[in-house]
Order: C-alpha cells, then sequence, then structure tokens
C-alpha cells in the first residue's frame, strides 16, 4: 500500500469504522444542507451559499433569505434572475412609500425598508405614474389658467407626455448611476463602513420621488405662492430622505467632498421640481395686459393679472 | 367477448374494466375495449378541406365571443383558454383612427398620433403582462395580452359615442356627457380586466397587479376625453 493510498482513503475508513462501531450515530453529510423543506424551494441554488445566508442571519423570513442568494446564482439572461426584484408584497410597497413620505430623522430609508430586497416595481410604476400625472396636471392647470380668454382653444399638448417621460426616466436611472459609480469609486480610496448596491439607490430614488406625484396634482392650483411652497416642501421631505440615505455613506470621507457630494445630490433634486413646474405649468400670471374683453354673450370679462 | 375468470369482486370498483380480468389459469381471449371521449367533429375531417367561409366565420364566431363575454364580464375561463389577438388589432385601429383629425394647428400641441396611441396600448399591454409575470402571476403572456387587449372596447364604445356628441357642439353640457360617459367605461373597462385577471396572482399582490391596469386605462380615457375636434 502506498502512502498516498494511506493518506487518501484513512478518512473514509475512520467514517465508515466509526459507523461499524456506533451504527445509530448520526451523520452529517456536508454536501447537502440540512433542511430538507428549504432544498424542496432553493434547488437552483448552490449549497455553500445558503449556509452563508444563514450566518448572516437577516431576520426577515426565510423566503429573503433564500431570495438573497438567489439573487446572486441566477443567470442574468434567465427571467427568474429578474423575478427576483419584483419580489415585494402589496404591504410592503406601501410600507416603502409611506416611509419616503414621512421620514423619520436618523432613520435610514434603505437600512429601515429596503433590508437587502430592493425591488423595482416601486421606482418603475411610481415614475409611469409621475410621468403622466405631470403631464395630465401641466395640461388641466393651463386650461384653467387660459379658461377666460376668448383667443383660447384648447390643445391636449400630448408631446409633453414624452419629455416628461424621457426625463424623469433619466433622472430616476441616469443619476442613480452616476451616483453609484462615484460612490465606488471613492469606497476604492476611503474605507467606508456603509455601502449600496446599485439597484438599493435606483430604489431609495424611485420610492422619493413620490412625494412629487401629490405635489404635481397640487400645482393645478393656479397661485405662484401656493406652487412655490409646495416646491419648498416637497424638496424637503424627499430631500431628506435622499440625505438620510446618503450622509453615513460619505460620512468617513474628506468633509469637503462628502458635503460636495450631499449637495449635487439635493441641487439635481430641486432643478427636477423647478424644471418640471417651469415647463409644464403655465405661469399663473396672464401675458395679455388687456383690462376689459366684451365676452361674446354680452358680459364684460375683467381680466385679473397678479 | 371476453371471458370471465377470476372473481367477480372487482366488478362493482372499476366498471370500465369489467370486461379485463388477469387470471393464470384460463386464456382471455377477446377484445380489450377502451372507453373512448365523444369524438369532436374536426377529427372527421382536416379544417383544410372544409369551406373558407366555414374557417372565417368560426373565427369570427371566436371573436364575437370574447366581445360578449367583455360586456358582461363574468368569471369564466373562455375568454383566457382560446386566446386570440384579432380582437384587440381592430380596437385599437379603430381607436387609434377615430382619435386622429383633432385640433392640429401646431403640431406640437396636438393630439395623440396614430403610432403614439398604438405604441401606447401595445406597449403598455406588454409592460403590465410583465409585471404582473414578474409578479408571480401564472396567467401566460399572449393571454394577459388578449384579455387587456379585449377590455379596451368599453373605451372604444367610449369615443365612438364621444365623437357623435362632439358632432352635436362642443360646450359645457357636451363635456359633461362626454366626462360621465368616459368615466363610466373606464370604470367598467377596468372592472372587466381585472375580474378575468385577478385569480392568476398570488393573493398578496393582487393591489400591485390591479394599479398598473388602473393607470393603463386611465391614460386612455384621458386621451378619449381630451380628444378636440378641428
Amino acid at each position: 500500500m502506498a502512502t498516498a493510498d494511506d493518506l487518501k482513503f484513512q478518512e473514509f475508513d475512520d467514517a465508515a469504522n466509526l459507523l461499524a462501531a456506533n451504527p445509530d450515530a448520526t451523520t452529517i453529510s456536508i454536501d447537502e444542507p440540512v433542511e430538507i423543506p428549504k432544498n424542496q424551494h432553493s434547488h437552483r441554488q448552490e449549497p455553500g451559499r445558503e449556509e452563508d445566508d444563514e450566518l448572516l442571519g437577516t431576520d426577515d423570513s426565510d423566503k429573503t433569505e433564500l431570495l438573497a442568494g438567489q439573487k446572486k446564482s441566477a443567470p442574468f439572461w434567465t427571467f427568474d434572475y429578474y423575478q427576483t426584484f419584483f419580489d415585494v408584497d402589496t404591504y410592503q410597497v406601501l410600507d416603502r412609500i409611506k416611509g419616503s413620505v414621512f421620514p423619520v430623522p436618523g432613520k435610514n430609508f434603505v437600512r429601515l425598508y429596503i433590508r437587502s430586497n430592493p425591488d423595482l416595481y416601486g421606482p418603475f410604476w411610481i415614475c409611469a405614474t409621475l410621468v403622466f400625472t405631470i403631464a395630465v396636471s401641466g395640461n388641466l392647470s393651463n386650461f384653467f389658467i387660459h379658461l377666460g380668454k376668448p383667443t383660447y382653444r384648447y390643445v391636449p399638448e400630448f408631446r409633453k407626455v414624452s419629455i416628461a417621460a424621457t426625463t424623469i426616466y433619466a433622472y430616476a436611472w441616469l443619476v442613480p448611476l452616476a451616483l453609484w459609480g462615484f460612490l465606488m469609486w471613492r469606497n476604492s480610496k476611503v474605507m467606508n463602513i456603509v455601502s449600496y448596491s446599485f439597484l438599493e439607490i435606483v430604489c431609495v430614488y424611485g420610492y422619493s420621488l413620490f412625494i412629487y406625484i401629490p405635489t404635481a396634482i397640487l400645482w393645478i392650483i393656479p397661485q405662484k405662492v401656493v406652487r412655490w411652497v409646495l416646491v419648498v416642501f416637497s424638496l424637503c421631505v424627499s430631500g431628506s430622505v435622499l440625505v438620510m440615505t446618503f450622509w453615513p455613506a460619505v460620512r468617513d470621507d474628506n468633509r469637503r467632498i462628502a458635503v460636495a457630494t450631499v449637495a449635487t445630490v439635493l441641487l439635481l433634486h430641486a432643478l427636477l421640481a423647478v424644471g418640471c413646474l417651469a415647463y409644464f405649468f403655465d405661469a399663473p400670471e396672464l401675458d395679455i395686459p388687456a383690462p376689459i374683453i366684451p365676452a361674446h354673450n354680452g358680459t364684460t370679462v375683467i381680466t385679473k393679472s397678479h | 367477448r371476453v371471458q370471465r375468470a377470476g372473481s367477480g369482486g372487482g366488478r362493482g370498483q372499476f366498471p370500465g374494466l369489467a370486461d379485463v380480468s388477469i387470471s393464470q389459469d384460463i386464456p382471455v381471449e377477446g377484445e380489450i375495449t377502451v372507453p373512448v371521449g365523444s369524438h369532436s367533429p374536426d377529427e372527421d375531417y382536416s379544417t383544410l378541406d372544409e369551406p373558407v367561409k366555414d374557417t372565417i366565420m368560426r373565427d369570427l364566431k371566436a371573436v364575437g365571443k370574447k366581445f360578449v363575454h367583455v360586456m358582461y364580464p363574468r368569471k369564466s375561463s373562455a375568454l383566457l383558454r382560446d386566446w386570440d389577438l384579432w380582437g384587440p388589432l381592430v380596437l385599437c385601429v379603430s381607436l387609434a383612427l377615430m382619435l386622429q383629425g383633432g385640433s392640429a394647428d401646431s403640431k406640437d400641441d396636438g393630439g395623440p398620433q396614430f403610432a403614439e396611441v398604438f405604441v401606447i396600448i401595445w406597449f403598455g399591454a406588454v409592460v403590465i403582462t410583465l409585471n404582473s409575470k414578474l409578479l408571480g402571476g401564472t396567467i401566460s403572456f399572449f393571454q394577459s395580452l388578449c384579455v387587456l387587449g379585449y377590455c379596451v372596447m368599453p373605451l372604444t364604445v367610449a369615443m365612438l359615442v364621444c365623437r357623435l356628441v362632439l358632432l352635436a357642439g362642443a360646450g359645457t353640457v357636451s363635456f359633461i356627457i362626454r366626462l360621465i360617459v368616459v368615466g363610466a367605461m373606464f370604470a367598467w373597462s377596468t372592472l372587466a380586466s381585472t375580474a378575468f385577471l385577478a385569480d392568476s396572482q398570488p393573493p398578496n399582490r393582487k393591489a400591485l397587479v390591479v394599479y398598473p391596469i388602473f393607470l393603463f386605462y386611465f391614460v386612455i380615457s384621458w386621451m378619449i376625453l381630451t380628444f378636440t375636434p378641428q
């Protein structure tokens, strides 16, 4: 018998001997996961990864643990890979929306609500709703503003829908991409405790845009003061969600870079709000200075200018 | 004819197999008749040989039956089982055609063009189907497209009514009539498609699937309501 053979087969021999000596001993095979029910759910998962997930020990249900691993294992050209980004229930989406509208000071949106289960449902459909809300509200507001003018004929302005869609989807996807790239670059230079994946950043941005939906509806009111108060209010709410998310990620960095990053995030957000207000909603002041215009039914109409 | 060998105890339990018995002693001979389902008429001759009128009438009848299903939405699986996209195509094209001829003094401010309506309806239906499948729905891709397309029918009827009302006049009264008609048809469309699609979704995600359908029909209703003739 060669020495190599001895070394190779010795382990088996020991196990076999032990088992022969004590047939009732429980044996654990390292190659297969121990719990059978879990195995039925995750038959596509690599066995080693499941143990890693158990060690990480999130306090969510079993399903989240499985899917946290499944996210990495399904190849990106299969349908199931994308299905992992839509693994949210109704109450979870509502919770996340609530968290973006009522930001708790000091609590991180990503840590509190997303918790390694970022979804694409929220960002996509909130952006879609926002696009149509802005287009429809802008149209309605222009209609009400110009209603008294005799030369005004209503136009649907459908072209603005595609412009709104391009703007909002570009903002909701390209800015997170840039921010993620920037954070990755800083991460390579400075060791940050907190780092976000690209999908989590998209998630935060998507849910933070939710407050703009009721804001856009309220922008129909043709008062300049009301509109600007709404802009400031919504900017505060969604801005605070973004700041509380991203400040911990850049806090450990050089002071000036950290402040500049957060300031840029807020500036772009403000630019989006102000730009939408300026482009889609006409100004409430009437441009034509004609004081009295006889209407076609005989009564005189006095146009007010604010 | 089969010689019955063996005990007759199993006769009551398996009446279909009463003619079949296995015995080691006596050889069994005869014919075993396997119960066959009713012959469907299509098996008598291939559909290539039938007159063209029959083929067209069969498809038209299927499309018509689905329109009736949309008008009186009940939980029936006929709409889902035999999907076809003829109905949605006809509805989409007629809706897009009726939305033409709107006010167009400046091309940027006018209503949606034909291509825009077409793209919104088909792309919207595809996105909603993908959304429901990604959320774990069990419905197939084309079945969902079929249902969403057929449920555009109430809105097409609303468009027809709007155009007729606008022929009479374009004042406030006509606007209120149009608003009521479009609102009612929008609710009908959404409820009809939800009735067909809701069962195939996981129970705790129904609202997540229904909301995009609501948004889809809302956008179409908005296009119909804001149509202003030249």
